[in-house]
């Protein structure tokens, strides 16, 4: 079926736009850049139709690419209907944040070249879910990262945005680490990297190797979809340009990791420590970054946190058992956050670069469309149902209090958190009146026809994707509880969240900062993000930079191994500077020495016991 | 006479011509550059013949040299030593292109030294005799030390003289060792010394063994180099002129881990296994060290000499894994340092010679300045830190692989480096590419003139081939590494049953 065109058609879009795109006009790396994407979304199309009902996973052979010993990596190339589900949301949606870039950055510098890290990206991200080994998809897996780091520091004359650009790379090393670690011991146990051949083997393993190795498969998957503790670099990445907050940061490379962890669903069922581990983490992130998006004043940062916090609820889906849950909320969470952002991005368009809710409001009516579509996005992320985000969550919740009713009750109040913070920002920006000095206009149709779309997504796209019905062969149901009353609880938290909203930024404008002031130190460790950068800063960067660069430069390389070098140097001029004055070129002292010598040998014999 | 001798002598030949050439007309560098594409093309003809099918040595010649004692002049390539090879005549005229206008002075000089030790490079990875082995060990050591003598910044002579005296510290015990076997062998040849441990006609003590290792394993280790013998590296890299800095990290560095993996291994197989936890270690800290310091460097040329330390540390550690995956990952890894690190001193001259300073901080917004110099920079560090499909990731995942199979608390330790790696590098790039462009920096860098960009496309072009097709280059270092290995196993093995099985033979005989 040529899998390979998928990802190849974007990595074409990149290498011309990267290499010629800087003389190009504009039209041309357009032209390159969407129809690299068209293609390529029309190939996964025609493919998954050829292909049928994917009964059995569909793998294609293209050539060797490490071979050493008993290690044979391939490049090989699967599709099944979890990677289809991914292809189409990567290549989907993918394709309508690219549109909608054009509109976005007509008037940014660097337009070819930030194309062309899209269409890297998309390469990347197609590896990631085509790959049918643990090797390829950390190929895909490092290379989004790469371009994510290239996109978040896409303004590199800004200092913010590159140093938000390498935390996003290192902190995601962090977790590579565990993945890497994961990689090699599922090696060391299962003789193979290739899915097929380690889950077939892992399902006999012994529990604790798998629970080892689910425990480093999750270090990783906490990198790259921004869970506690690795999560803070996701945030900073709001300095790249907003279609890139969208696309990469919000529905495709961060839900990566749940990727990741749904493929090795073989390995987390035989490890239930490792699986319950994902759901707490799970949890608590979802709980915590919930709480920091009710404070923050910058229109991006709450949806960077918003977006921290569903990928918490995606990963109590995985840890639950419920994968086909969390695959379904990656799916929604695709549409309505991308919107969100997309929407975001509009509005700052209208406002010439204000990020900032306080310099908001009143946009209702000056920017119709983009308040419109982003109604879908809001009711699809409070879980009103019928709409996208209650159908997923709803599922995910579910499958947790089977799991435990502890995990339930904390997600549903994250729900109802997560309703307040959406209709706080909602509120902010598009109701009141107008609190800036700014002249919003709407967007343009190339900006808008995606957000549209998207919110006919947000709204319908839970009732219309039924993924747990499609993955049924690959995770079959598991027991839920049938129990409407948790559905109903879960339901109410999120009117509850906008109710309170409506009552604190619209019925009665004052009453957020005098709730502010009433808790004034709880309300100044969550605004200030519980000072969890201050104390990696504290605890970790400063004390390696600067143990670094005292102890071991300063010290033990120039001070103690120099020194001892500069010493057997100095030591050995020493000796020689006493040499020196043997030849003091004066005969009669050289025959003394020559004397001396003589006797002193035939001293020396002696005591050796004299020649024999 | 064959081909393997003429690629060995080119550039011996192309060194003599090069003294004869006139003063100061530039016809030094012209000399050189054609005369070292030349050499690259017939080691690419090397390549074309050499039976990839076959394992062990091809293209052997043998000829007495010195009646008493017994030296031959004995060379032959392999696997291994066929890609070291070829990386020597791959950067030579690479170097030859980045000193173009930078040598001003003695240029006809320069280019001769240059080639002279490129013809030592190639020695060393081709003898089979060990007492020619260590000629070549110290011919390259003099073309070296007056490249960063004459042609060096402002110390060095000491960074010189520190040079030379590291080596020559190792290199004499490593001649101590080498008279020793040939007493005990009567032989210099290097593959019938190996055959007579095979065949048991020559038995070491274990304290012997583990002497004349040592011996050898210091001089090779401080080559390499391993810490804690390291800190001659950093000073004769920042002194050096970019083309000693290239051939010095890319190539001379791999004479101690070739030599480490095709003398000490199969020579003393027994000590080099009882010595593997202690070097394993070594190498470990030696990562995440080098690592570290290489972190807070603020002159260019010592971060990467620093990283360099963490990067041979990846090579140290997979030989001594003891594992397949491990030595070939081990070899592939130097060929990528040799092609990436190669690529970072090439890359931080052209930068000096338009700033001239290697201070990270008179740099900032060369991005803007020099988009595309910046940009096969960022490709170089992506190399360098093993970002995958490019060549540097292949080898590290061998070697860690490797070393999983081999002890997975090794691998848990040196995986750190691969994150400290991308701290160190990312946190230079950042301060050198990005950031506001200064008037220093935007009058005085321009970006890659079409000479440089021949420099540095082949480099570009050998990452991404050799992290996308490994295949090309792995088959033949895998059969190689496969007969060490079994020489590593079968010298031990034998010791231990040798014995046994000889009374039994004796008792038939009666």
């Amino acid at each position: 079926m040529q899998l390979w065109l998928i990802p190849i058609l974007p990595l074409a879009g990149f290498l011309i736009n990267g290499v010629l795109g800087r003389r190009f006009p504009k039209s041309l790396v357009n032209a390159v850049a969407i129809g690299s994407v068209v293609l390529s979304f029309l190939w996964v199309v025609k493919t998954l139709l050829a292909l049928g009902g994917l009964q059995e996973p569909h793998l294609e052979h293209y050539f060797t690419w490490i071979q050493s010993g008993d290690l044979t990596v391939n490049c090989d190339f699967m599709v099944d209907r979890l990677t289809a589900v991914f292809l189409l949301v990567v290549t989907g949606v993918g394709l309508l944040i690219h549109i909608y870039a054009i509109g976005y950055m007509a008037h940014e510098g660097g337009y070819y070249r930030f194309f062309a890290y899209l269409n890297l990206f998309m390469f990347f991200m197609l590896v990631l879910v085509l790959g049918a080994s643990y090797l390829l998809l950390f190929v895909g897996w490092e290379g989004v990262g790469l371009c994510s780091y290239l996109l978040i520091g896409f303004y590199f004359d800004k200092k913010f945005a590159t140093n938000a650009g390498n935390k996003a790379f290192i902190v995601n090393r962090i977790g590579d680490f565990g993945f890497s670690l994961a990689m090699f011991l599922i090696f060391r146990n299962f003789q193979s990297l290739e899915f097929s051949q380690v889950f077939t083997k892992a399902s006999s393993a012994q529990e604790w190797v798998l629970t080892t190795i689910g425990l480093l498969l999750m270090v990783g998957a906490c990198g790259k979809s921004a869970q506690i503790p690795l999560y803070v670099w996701l945030p900073d990445a709001m300095a790249g340009p907003t279609p890139v907050s969208a696309l990469i940061h919000a529905a495709t490379m961060v839900t990566a990791g749940v990727y990741m962890t749904a493929r090795s669903n073989v390995i987390f069922n035989h490890a239930p420590g490792a699986a319950s581990v994902i759901a707490i983490i799970g949890v608590a992130t979802a709980f915590l970054a919930a709480t920091i998006g009710i404070t923050q004043n910058d229109i991006k940062k709450v949806f960077a946190y918003s977006t921290v916090s569903q990928l918490g609820y995606m990963f109590i889906g995985i840890g639950s058992g419920a994968y086909a849950a969390g695959v379904w909320h990656v799916v929604t969470h695709a549409f309505f956050k991308a919107l969100l952002f997309l929407g975001a991005g509009s509005v700052i368009h209208a406002l010439s670069g204000e990020q900032d809710l306080r310099q908001m409001g009143g946009l209702r009516k000056k920017t119709p469309i983009t308040f419109w579509t982003m109604c879908c996005a809001w009711v699809a992320i409070a879980g009103v149902p019928p709409f996208a985000g209650f159908y997923s969550k709803d599922a995910i919740l579910a499958a947790a209090y089977e799991h435990s009713p502890a995990i339930y009750w904390i997600g549903v109040i994250t729900a109802g958190i997560t309703a307040f913070y959406v209709s706080r920002a909602m509120f902010l920006a598009f109701f009141g009146e107008p609190r800036g000095h700014h002249h919003p206009h709407e967007s343009p149709p190339v900006m808008w026809v995606p957000l549209a779309i998207l919110g006919v997504l947000s709204l319908a796209g839970g009732y219309l994707f039924n993924i747990p019905e499609y993955l049924r062969d690959i995770f079959p149901p598991i027991h839920e509880a049938d129990n409407p009353a948790l559905v109903y609880i879960s339901v109410a938290a999120g009117f509850a969240g906008i109710g309170l909203a409506y009552l604190m930024y619209v019925a009665k404008p004052g009453m957020a900062d005098s709730v502010a002031n009433a808790l004034k130190a709880p309300y100044q460790l969550i605004y200030n993000k519980y000072f969890v950068d201050e104390l990696y800063d504290a605890t970790v960067v400063k004390p390696l930079v600067g143990g670094s660069r005292l102890v071991l430069w300063k010290g033990v390389d120039a001070g103690l191994i120099d020194g001892m070098v500069n010493g057997v140097g100095a030591r050995a001029r020493d000796v020689g500077s006493v040499l020196r004055l043997l030849q003091s070129g004066n005969i009669r002292s050289y025959a003394a020495w020559v004397l001396f010598g003589g006797v002193a040998l035939i001293v020396m014999m002696g005591l050796a016991g004299g020649i024999r | 006479m064959n081909l393997l001798t003429g690629v060995l002598f080119l550039p011996l030949a192309a060194f003599l011509v090069a003294l004869v050439l006139p003063r100061n007309s530039g016809a030094g560098r012209t000399w050189a550059l054609l005369s070292s594409t030349g050499i690259f093309a017939a080691s690419l003809g090397l390549l074309a013949y050499f039976d990839r099918n076959l394992g062990g040595e091809q293209f052997g010649v043998d000829v007495p040299w010195i009646q008493s004692p017994d030296i031959h002049f004995a060379i032959s390539v392999n696997g291994v030593s066929l890609w070291l090879i070829l990386l020597s005549t791959f950067l030579t005229p690479i170097c030859v292109l980045i000193s173009w206008n930078y040598i001003k002075d003695r240029g006809k000089e320069f280019y001769a030294f240059l080639l002279l030790l490129e013809f030592g490079l190639i020695g060393v990875f081709l003898a089979q005799d060990l007492f020619l082995f260590y000629v070549f060990w110290e011919v390259c050591l003099v073309p070296m030390y007056f490249l960063i003598g004459i042609w060096g910044h402002d110390r060095r002579i000491y960074a010189a003289v520190k040079f030379f005296l590291y080596t020559m510290a190792g290199s004499v015990l490593m001649l101590a060792a080498i008279i020793y076997l040939y007493v005990r062998a009567h032989t210099f040849s290097y593959p019938a010394i190996v055959d007579m441990l095979g065949s048991g006609r020559l038995v070491f003590s274990s304290q012997e063994e583990l002497l004349l290792f040592l011996a050898f394993f210091v001089a090779f280790a401080i080559k390499v180099p391993l810490f804690p013998l390291h800190t001659w590296l950093p000073d004769a890299h920042v002194e050096a002129p970019s083309a000693g800095s290239v051939m010095l990290a890319s190539v001379m560095l791999k004479m101690g881990t070739y030599s480490i993996l095709h003398y000490c291994l199969p020579l003393f197989p027994g000590a080099a296994h009882s010595c593997a936890p202690w070097i394993a270690v070594l190498a470990i800290i030696g990562i995440i060290y080098g690592a570290l310091v290489s972190m807070v460097q603020p002159n260019m040329k010592k971060l990467v000499a620093y990283s360099s330390v963490s990067h041979l540390g990846f090579v140290v550690l997979g030989i001594f894994t003891f594992e397949q995956t491990g030595l070939d990952g081990a070899v592939y890894q130097m060929l990528n340092h040799g092609i990436s690190t190669g690529a970072l001193f090439v890359l931080v001259g052209l930068l000096y010679e338009r700033r001239h300073s290697l201070e990270i901080k008179d740099y900032g917004g060369v991005a803007t300045a020099a988009p595309w110099l910046s940009t096969v920079f960022l490709v170089t560090t992506l190399a360098s830190i093993g970002l995958p499909l490019l060549n540097n990731f292949v080898g590290e995942f061998l070697v860690l692989q490797g070393t999983a199979l081999a002890n997975f608390t090794w691998t848990v330790w040196a995986a750190i480096g691969v994150i400290l790696s991308a701290c160190y590098m990312l946190w230079m790039y950042q301060r050198v590419f990005y950031g506001e462009l200064g008037d220093e920096v935007k009058h005085h860098v321009p970006d890659l003139s079409p000479r440089e960009w021949a420099a540095v496309v082949p480099l570009i072009v050998m990452m991404v081939w050799m992290g996308v097709y490994s295949q090309s280059f792995l088959p033949p270092v895998t059969r190689n590494t496969a007969i060490v290995l079994k020489q590593t196993n079968v010298n031990v093995s034998y010791r231990v049953q040798a014995p046994a099985a000889k009374s039994v033979e004796v008792a038939h005989a009666r």
